[in-house]
C-alpha cells in the first residue's frame, strides 16, 4: 500500500499506482448503475474486522488507558465502574524517577530496549543466513527448511520449558555441553537462569524462538532475486560480500520495513518466555517491561498503577513507530 | 548467489550451525519424553538409559489431554477460518477500494499492536462480563470468547499481509471478470481468492499457530471444560511435582499436529509470503 | 479447492455454525438449582489426583442432600488470577478454595460471604475450630470471609539414613544445632573434590516459600515484618538477621547446594531428600511424595528454634499454614452452598479429607482419630496449635509476600553465583521495605 493510496483522492485507486493507471473509473463510468453500491460495499466489507477490532482490541486499550487515571484495587474490583478517578495520581506514583517504583520501572524500560535491540538483531542475522543460503539450490533445500521453521511452529510454551529445562544448572544439557564436554568455565557449572546471565539466557530463547519468523520472511523475499543479476555481478568480479551487498541487502529492505517494526513490537511486549523461564517475579538482571507491569498490577491488585506504565509505554511506542514508518519505510511498502 | 566452492563451504557451516542450534532443543524433548522418570531427575543423559513409552500413554490419564485437545481443536481451527475470512474481505477493500476512513481504519489496527498484551487481559475480561451483563451472551469460559479474542489478535498481521498481497494482483483480471456480469464480490470470490491461495494459507498458518500455543489470555477466559492444550501442560509441572518426561511426551503431541499440518502447508506458506506482504 | 465461492461459504458456515453451538453449548454448564460449582486448590500430587481424592466426599454430600457439585480443581499458579476475574465479573463458582494467607485481601473485595448467622450455624461455630487456624479467616477484629478446611504447618524433615550415616542420633533442636548437624552432614561423597551431600535444601527460588522464612526467622530473632501502626519494618535488625541466618545456609555455612537457588517447585527440594543429595528440609507436607517415590526413610522433628524450649513470637516456628474455605456473595444457590461448607467441615469429612491430602484436621473433633496420631501428625499439630502465627493479616499481604520473597530469591542467587555480605541483605531488604511503604 503505498502513502497516497491511503488517501481519498481517486486518482491513487489503485495500491501500484505504477502498474495500474486507476482502472476503477473506467470500469465506473461503464457501468454507473453500480455506484450506488460501491459506496456502501468497502464499509460492509470492513464492518466484521472493524466491530471486532473495536470490541477486542480498541475498546480494552481504552479501558486500559482509563484504567490508569482510576484507583483500581481489590476494594473496588467488584464495582469498578464506580472506581474512583484519581487525576495523575498513578503516574505520579508509578513513574516518579525518585522513588524506587519509578527507577525500577525505568532501568526496566531501558533493559528492555537493549533485549529488543539484541532479539531482534540476532533473529535478523540467523534468519538473512539461513535465507541466502537456502535460496541456493541443492539436496536437502526444502527438508531444511521445514526444520528451520519448527522452533516458530512449536506451542511458545513448549520451547521456553525445554530450554528452561537445559539451562538446569545442576543436571541441564547446556552445562553438560560447556562443563562437562569441553571443560569450559574452568569446570564451574554457571547459572543460566540467575543473575547477570539469566538475562542472556532469555536472549537465547527469544532468538531460538523468533529467528525462523525472519527466516520465513526474508526468504520469501529472496525468492524474487533472479540468479542471473548474479551472474552478471560474478562476471564484474563482485565478492561474495559485495554481491550480498549490493544485490541482496537491497532486495529485501522493503521486507525489512514491516518485518523488524513487527518483531521488535513483539519482542518488546515480551511476556511468555520470561513468565516460563522465570514465574512470576524475574531476576532483578532479566526484568523486562510486560512482567514489571504484570506483577504491578496482578501481583499487587493494583490495577492504576500497571494501567500508568502502559499507557507511558503506549505513548513512546506509538512516537517510535510513527517515526519508523515515516523515515524507514521507503513509500510504497509499507502495507498497514 | 553464485557458488563458487568458497559459497558452498561458507554454505555447510553455516547451515549445520543453524542445524545443530534448532536441532539441540528439538532432540532434549523427545529424548526426555522417552525416558522413564527416574533417569529424568540426574544429569541430562544423551543416550537414553533405558527407554519406554509409558509417558505417552500416562499422559492421558495424568492430565485430561483428549478433552483439551478437542477444546483446542475447536477453538483454533473456528479463530483461524474467522480470521481468515474477515481478513480477507478486510484486505480487499483495503488493497481495491477508496473508501473515506481507510487510512484511519489501517493506522488503527496497526496501533493496536503497539499495546502491551499483558495489559488487555484485565479490560477485555471487563468487557466481556458488561457483555454478558447486558446481552447474556457467555463469553468467559466459552468457547466463543476465546474464538473471537484469538481472531482478532490476528487480523491485524492477517490484513496487513493480504491487502499486500492483494494488491500486487493485476487488476485485469478482476476487470475481466467484472466485465462478464460479476460484481465485486463475484470478481473476488471467483478471482482473487484462487490466486491468492498461497497468500490465504500463509494468513491462516499464522493464525493457527499463534492460537495454538497461546496460554495468558486462555487462563482466565476458559474454564474446566473448556481448558485449551497449551494451557493443560502447565498441569505436569504443579507445585507438588513435577513429571519432566510426561510434560515433555505431551509437548510433543502438542506439537504434532502443527508440525503436520505445518509441513503440508508449507510450500504454499512461501510462495504466499514471497508474493505478497515481502515483495 | 475447485470452487472457491463454495469454498469460502462452507467455510464460513462451518465457523459460523461453531460459534453457535459453542455460544449455546459449549461454555460452562448452566447452574441449575441442585448444581453448585466448586473450586478445589490443588493439594494432591496432581490435579487429576486431588479430584480423585475429593470425589469420593462430593459423592457423599450429592447422596446426602441430592445436590450435585461441580468441581474444578485448579493450579495455584492459576488460582488467584482466576479468583481476580471471578470478583471482578461477579461471575464466580458458589463454593471456593484460597490460600488462608490471601483471605484478608479477599475480604476487602466485599465479594465473599460473611461467616455469621447460617453460614456460621453450619460450620458448627467458631468453638469447634483450632484457633490458630480460624484466625487465618479474615482481619483482626472484622467478621471473618472464610473457613478454615485443611490445616499445614512447617516441620523439618530429615534423611534418616544420612542421618545415621553420619552418626547423628537427635535431631537438632536449636539453630545452632542445625547449622552444626547441617555442616557434619554435607560432604564430599565421590571424591572430586566437591561436595555431593547437603546438610540442607530449600527451594531458594519459590517466593512463598522464602517470604514464610523470613516471616519465621524475624520472629525468633524478634522481630516483626510490621510495627505496630502498620509499618513495613522488613530492614529491621532482627528482620536482617533471620534474613541473614537463612541465606547464610548457602552463602557461609555452605550447607546448602548453590544449585537450590534455582528450585522454584518445593517437589525438588523433595527430591532431593528422597535421592540422598540433601538430609534435611522444611516442608508443610512431603509425605504425601514421599509415598508416591515408595521413600521410607524419613524422620521429622520440630523447625529448629534460636534456643530450645522458647515460646511465644520467639518460639515460632512456622505461619499458620493452610486452605480456607469461602463462599460467593454473588451465589444464586447460597443455600446448598454453604450447606457444602457445613459438610465439609464436619468431623467425618475432615478426617476423610485430611487423611487423603496428609493435611491436618482443623477442628478438634477430627483430631483424635487414629489417622492422625502418627509422629509426624502430631508433630505437625503441635507446631500449628503452639508454634504457629498467622502471616500478617493485612490487605496486601501478596505484595508483602512477593517483596520479601523476591528479595530472599534475589540473595540466593547472589550467593550461589558470588558472595553476599550482611550490607547486601540490608540493602536488599530496605528496598523491598520502600517498595511496600509505597504501595500501601
Amino acid at each position: 500500500m503505498s502513502h497516497s493510496a491511503l488517501d481519498s483522492s481517486p486518482a491513487a485507486a489503485g495500491s501500484q499506482p505504477a502498474i495500474d493507471p486507476a482502472p476503477g473509473e473506467t470500469a465506473d463510468k461503464g457501468q454507473p448503475s453500480r455506484k450506488p453500491r460501491r459506496s456502501f460495499l468497502p464499509y460492509g466489507l470492513i464492518l466484521p474486522a472493524a466491530i471486532l477490532e473495536i470490541l477486542i482490541h480498541i475498546g480494552p486499550m481504552l479501558l486500559g488507558i482509563w484504567i490508569a487515571f482510576i484507583s483500581l484495587t481489590q476494594l473496588n474490583l467488584t464495582n469498578w465502574l464506580n472506581a474512583p478517578f484519581v487525576g495523575l495520581q498513578n503516574f505520579v506514583n508509578g513513574l516518579n524517577p525518585e522513588s524506587t517504583i519509578g527507577q525500577a520501572f525505568f532501568s526496566t524500560v531501558g533493559r528492555t530496549l537493549g533485549y529488543t535491540i539484541l532479539v531482534v538483531g540476532f533473529s535478523w542475522i540467523l534468519g538473512m543466513a539461513g535465507a541466502v543460503f537456502l535460496s541456493s539450490n541443492f539436496k536437502g533445500r526444502a527438508i531444511l527448511r521445514t526444520f528451520f521453521l519448527i522452533p516458530y511452529a512449536l506451542p511458545a510454551y513448549v520451547g521456553t520449558i525445554a530450554w528452561a529445562f537445559m539451562f538446569n544448572q545442576r543436571d541441564g544439557a547446556v552445562n553438560q555441553i560447556l562443563v562437562d564436554t569441553f571443560h569450559l568455565f574452568g569446570d564451574e557449572r554457571p547459572f543460566w537462569l540467575l543473575g547477570q546471565n539469566s538475562f542472556g539466557a532469555m536472549i537465547v530463547v527469544n532468538i531460538w524462538q523468533l529467528w525462523p519468523f525472519a527466516f520465513l520472511m526474508l526468504m520469501a523475499a529472496l525468492q524474487n532475486v533472479p540468479t542471473d543479476v548474479y551472474e552478471a555481478a560474478a562476471i564484474d568480479g563482485a565478492t561474495l560480500w559485495q554481491q550480498f551487498r549490493t544485490i541482496t541487502l537491497p532486495m529485501v529492505r522493503p521486507a525489512n520495513g514491516v518485518l523488524l517494526m513487527v518483531m521488535s513490537l513483539w519482542t518488546f511486549n515480551q511476556f511468555n518466555v520470561p513468565f516460563v523461564l522465570f514465574g512470576a517475579s524475574s531476576p532483578k538482571e532479566a526484568t523486562l517491561v510486560s512482567p514489571l507491569i504484570y506483577q504491578n498490577s496482578f501481583g499487587s491488585w493494583n490495577f492504576g498503577l500497571g494501567g500508568a506504565m502502559s499507557v507511558l509505554l503506549l505513548i513512546a511506542l506509538f512516537i517510535a513507530s510513527v517515526f519508523y514508518i515515516r523515515m524507514v519505510l521507503p513509500k510504497g511498502a509499507d502495507n498497514d | 548467489m553464485i557458488e563458487t566452492r568458497n559459497f558452498r563451504i561458507l554454505r555447510n557451516v553455516v547451515l549445520t550451525i543453524l542445524s545443530l542450534w534448532v536441532a539441540i532443543p528439538l532432540y532434549v524433548v523427545v529424548s526426555t519424553s522417552l525416558k522413564p522418570l527416574k533417569d529424568v531427575a540426574g544429569l541430562f543423559q544423551w543416550i537414553p538409559r533405558e527407554i519406554t513409552a509409558s509417558p505417552y500413554l500416562d499422559i492421558w490419564t495424568t492430565v485430561p489431554l483428549a478433552k483439551y485437545f478437542q477444546n483446542s481443536l475447536i477453538i483454533t481451527v473456528c479463530a483461524t477460518l474467522c480470521s481468515v475470512t474477515v481478513a480477507v474481505l478486510a484486505a480487499y477493500a483495503i488493497a481495491r477500494l477508496q473508501f473515506k476512513g481507510k487510512r484511519a481504519f489501517s493506522l488503527t489496527v496497526l496501533s493496536t499492536q503497539m499495546f502491551p498484551g499483558i495489559l488487555f487481559l484485565l479490560p477485555l475480561y471487563l468487557i466481556f462480563t458488561q457483555i454478558r451483563n447486558l446481552t447474556g451472551l457467555q463469553l468467559q469460559g466459552s468457547y466463543l470468547g476465546l474464538i473471537i479474542t484469538y481472531m482478532t489478535f490476528t487480523l491485524p498481521f492477517a490484513i496487513w499481509m493480504l491487502s499486500g498481497y492483494f494488491a500486487s494482483i493485476p487488476k485485469e483480471l478482476e476487470e475481466a471478470s467484472m466485465i462478464d456480469g460479476t460484481g465485486r464480490m463475484g470478481a473476488l470470490i471467483r478471482v482473487i481468492l484462487p490466486v491468492a491461495k498461497p497468500g490465504i494459507i500463509a494468513v491462516a498458518v499464522y493464525s493457527f499457530i499463534s492460537a495454538w500455543g497461546e496460554v495468558l489470555f486462555a487462563s482466565v477466559l476458559t474454564n474446566e471444560t473448556t481448558k485449551t492444550l497449551s494451557l493443560g501442560l502447565k498441569a505436569y509441572a504443579s507445585e507438588s511435582d513435577v513429571f519432566w518426561n510426561q510434560l515433555m511426551a505431551a509437548s510433543v503431541v502438542v506439537s504434532l499436529p502443527v508440525l503436520i499440518g505445518f509441513i503440508l502447508v508449507q510450500k504454499h506458506l512461501v510462495a504466499g509470503l514471497s508474493s505478497g506482504a515481502v515483495k | 479447492m475447485k470452487n472457491p465461492l463454495k469454498v469460502l461459504a462452507s467455510l464460513t458456515a462451518v465457523a459460523s455454525l461453531a460459534l453457535s453451538l459453542s455460544g449455546c453449548g459449549g461454555g460452562s454448564p448452566q447452574a441449575t438449582s441442585d448444581t453448585i460449582t466448586y473450586w478445589a486448590s490443588d493439594q494432591g500430587n496432581s490435579l487429576d489426583d486431588t479430584a480423585a481424592k475429593l470425589k469420593p466426599s462430593l459423592d457423599r454430600f450429592t447422596e446426602k442432600t441430592g445436590v450435585k457439585v461441580n468441581l474444578e480443581v485448579i493450579s495455584w499458579t492459576d488460582l488467584y488470577n482466576r479468583i481476580l476475574t471471578a470478583v471482578t465479573s461477579g461471575d464466580g463458582p458458589d463454593v471456593l478454595n484460597i490460600g488462608n494467607t490471601w483471605a484478608v485481601t479477599l475480604q476487602e473485595t466485599g465479594a465473599f460471604e460473611p461467616v455469621e448467622g447460617k453460614l456460621l450455624e453450619a460450620v458448627g461455630g467458631e468453638d469447634r475450630f483450632l484457633k490458630t487456624s480460624w484466625s487465618t479467616g479474615g482481619a483482626e477484629g472484622k467478621t471473618p470471609t472464610s473457613v478454615p478446611l485443611y490445616g499445614l504447618a512447617y516441620n523439618m524433615y530429615y534423611n534418616t539414613k544420612l542421618f545415621k550415616e553420619a552418626g547423628i542420633e537427635k535431631a537438632p533442636v536449636t539453630w545452632q544445632e542445625f547449622v552444626e548437624t547441617a555442616k557434619k552432614l554435607t560432604k564430599d561423597t565421590n571424591g572430586d573434590g566437591k561436595p555431593d551431600q547437603w546438610g540442607f535444601t530449600a527451594a531458594g527460588a519459590s517466593v512463598s516459600a522464602n517470604s514464610h522464612q523470613a516471616f519465621v526467622r524475624g520472629l525468633q530473632n524478634g522481630g516483626t515484618l510490621f510495627d505496630k501502626d502498620g509499618k513495613p519494618t522488613f530492614d529491621s535488625g532482627p528482620q536482617v538477621e533471620g534474613v541473614k541466618q537463612f541465606i547464610d545456609l548457602m552463602a557461609t555455612d555452605k550447607v546448602m547446594s548453590p544449585s537450590d537457588a534455582e528450585i522454584s517447585q518445593g517437589s525438588q527440594k523433595i527430591d532431593n531428600l528422597i535421592n540422598g543429595q540433601a538430609a534435611m528440609l522444611f516442608d508443610q507436607s512431603p509425605v504425601k511424595n514421599f509415598e508416591a517415590r515408595g521413600f521410607t526413610d524419613w524422620g521429622v522433628a520440630p523447625i529448629p528454634m534460636m534456643s530450645a524450649g522458647a515460646t511465644g513470637d520467639l518460639g515460632t516456628q512456622s505461619h499458620v499454614a493452610g486452605i480456607n474455605l469461602s463462599i460467593f456473595k454473588n451465589s444464586k444457590n447460597k443455600e446448598n452452598a454453604i450447606k457444602l461448607a457445613g459438610f465439609l467441615t464436619s468431623d467425618e469429612e475432615q478426617v476423610s479429607l485430611n487423611k487423603a491430602y496428609r493435611s491436618l484436621p482443623v477442628v478438634s473433633g477430627a483430631s483424635s482419630d487414629p489417622a492422625f496420631q502418627t509422629e509426624e501428625v502430631k508433630a505437625k499439630n503441635d507446631a500449628l496449635a503452639n508454634h504457629a502465627l498467622p502471616m500478617p493479616l493485612i490487605a496486601k499481604e501478596g505484595q508483602m509476600e512477593t517483596l520479601t520473597g523476591t528479595a530472599i530469591k534475589n540473595l540466593f542467587a547472589k550467593a550461589a553465583t558470588g558472595t553476599v555480605s550482611e550490607d547486601d541483605i540490608k540493602a536488599a531488604l530496605k528496598d523491598a521495605n520502600n517498595q511496600m511503604a509505597a504501595a500501601q
